[in-house]
């Protein structure tokens, strides 16, 4: 990989007082990522129970042992409980990626020809991933899509809780079984990540590791720096 | 054809295992036999169905729980709009009959009698005369076509007429700055709402069903429906009407529901 790695930073946005170095993963946000997980298996074990009490495809009922929650009231109570926590630290990461710029420097740009580059490489079993510090183009779609899931799942579920109170916003989806349908989709489709991302995490320990320990550290400015130039090779794709 | 060598499988380590582990723990393995694991299994179950008494119901759990769920009646009551009104439908659109849903089954419905009926009022209420079914059916009539939302998750539209609550609550003398109107119905099912609710403009003692008198399964002769408010807050076959401002758990609140259930 010809990627340049954050090390390789220009020497003005280098650091002008002594700070701790930051690190790959900061503090604020391993504490939010694990927060999110507990929060993430709350919701969606109560929301299967919820779920179950009329189902949206027939085939489909969760087992017992899988939910959260024995009867109907107890998965209830455990959504709205950990709707507050996904909700507030949600919240509180889209404010943390904006404000530090986490989000431009790791998730952005994503472009065409590296998507097409890291799927051929991934389907090649040529995916390399030594720089932990930097996304390919379809982990940067993961992750931007997965935030953007998680969003909608907060909308839908508004929209589920108070269509009435808010029935400007439940009129956008026309219908309240449309507002459940899309509902339970988000929660496919977060399932689905968290698979991936579980099963991936696991194959490269030490991304594991770094969302623990927080990884190795970063020389130069912390997540503020500059975006990191593309994967693909080709000279014309950098700034 | 030449047979290629096969890539090594992707989830296969590089160097091979050492088949030395095998060899130390020879024993073990040849220990685990058929009936071990069957019994190792049964045992995992029974844990499991142990576990299965749902840490929900731990009572250090439940209060936490109940408690968010207290807490967010507090935030549903501040995030109501008192005037706000629901989506109304069309004819067209009713479904016929409604939903039936009780805590027993339909078969079980005890229907009451509209002759010998009366509404009973208490509390807070200045003229508690009891009323007949045929004085609340000679009241004015609001028509509601507005969804029902269950919280189990289905929901359908149906079209309800009946005297508007607040009106009623006014033409009684109810002190209308009172925190509760509760209900006590036929079955002794209980069911309280907040009073912006009960004055909201879309609250009524529903009489009809699409025109006719409500059928005895969906609530002759009186129930209430709101369209703020979850399916099974909306009480059935009511027999009195408590004004109040004293707080008390409902039929499905005791159970763990959420009091306040708006939508």
């Amino acid at each position: 990989m010809s990627t340049p790695s954050v090390k390789s930073l220009t020497p003005e946005i280098a650091p002008r007082r002594a700070r701790k170095p930051a690190r790959l993963h900061p503090l604020p946000l391993r504490i939010m990522h694990w927060i999110n997980a507990i929060a993430i298996f709350i919701m969606i074990g109560s929301g299967w129970k919820i779920y179950n009490d009329d189902v949206i495809l027939g085939w489909l009922h969760f087992p017992d042992w899988i939910v959260i929650g024995k009867w109907a009231q107890y998965g209830l109570q455990w959504h709205f409980f950990g709707m507050w926590i996904f909700g507030l630290n949600g919240i509180a990461y889209l404010a943390y990626g904006v404000a530090t710029g986490r989000f431009r420097q790791k998730l952005f740009p994503i472009r065409l020809r590296e998507i097409f580059a890291t799927v051929g490489d991934a389907l090649r079993f040529r995916l390399t991933h030594d720089d932990l510090a930097v996304y390919n183009a379809v982990q940067k779609i993961l992750y931007l899509g997965v935030i953007l899931v998680g969003i909608l799942i907060v909308i839908t579920g508004l929209c589920l809780w108070k269509p009435v109170q808010f029935s400007e916003l439940a009129a956008v989806f026309h219908g309240f079984q449309v507002i459940r349908i899309i509902h339970f989709l988000c929660m496919a489709a977060i399932v689905a990540f968290i698979l991936v991302h579980v099963t991936l995490a696991l194959l490269v320990p030490q991304s594991f590791v770094a969302m623990i320990t927080g990884g190795p550290t970063m020389r130069g400015a912390p997540a503020l720096a500059a975006a990191p130039a593309p994967v693909a090779p080709t000279p014309d794709s950098s700034q | 054809m030449a047979i290629r060598p096969r890539k090594p499988p992707l989830f296969r380590p590089k160097k091979p295992i050492g088949r030395s582990v095998l060899k130390e723990h020879r024993k073990l393995i040849e220990a685990i036999d058929r009936r071990g694991v069957l019994r190792g299994t049964l045992s995992l179950g029974a844990l499991a169905l142990l576990t299965g008494c749902d840490v929900s119901e731990e009572p250090a759990v439940q209060s936490t729980l109940r408690a968010v769920s207290a807490w967010n009646d507090g935030v549903q009551s501040a995030l109501f709009r008192k005037v706000h009104l629901a989506p109304t439908f069309s004819p067209s659109q009713v479904v016929k009959p409604p939903r039936f849903n009780a805590y027993y089954d339909i078969e079980n419905v005890r229907p009451v009698d509209g002759g010998s009926w009366q509404l009973e009022l208490a509390g807070r209420i200045a003229d508690k005369r009891p009323w007949t079914a045929r004085q609340i059916y000679r009241l004015p009539e609001q028509e509601l076509i507005i969804r029902h939302i269950c919280v189990e998750g289905w929901d359908y539209i149906g079209q309800w007429s009946g005297p508007n609550l607040r009106a009623f609550l006014e033409r009684v003398g109810a002190d209308l700055s009172a925190k509760y109107v509760y209900f006590i119905c036929n079955d002794d099912y209980t069911e309280s709402i907040d009073m912006a609710c009960a004055l909201h403009p879309q609250t009524i003692l529903a009489t009809k069903y699409a025109g006719a008198p409500i059928a005895d399964p969906f609530g002759y002769p009186l129930r209430l429906r709101t369209s703020t408010k979850l399916g099974y807050k909306n009480a059935k076959w009511i027999r009195t009407i408590e004004v109040t401002n004293d707080f008390r758990e409902t039929f499905w609140s005791k159970q763990g529901f959420n009091w306040f259930a708006g939508i």
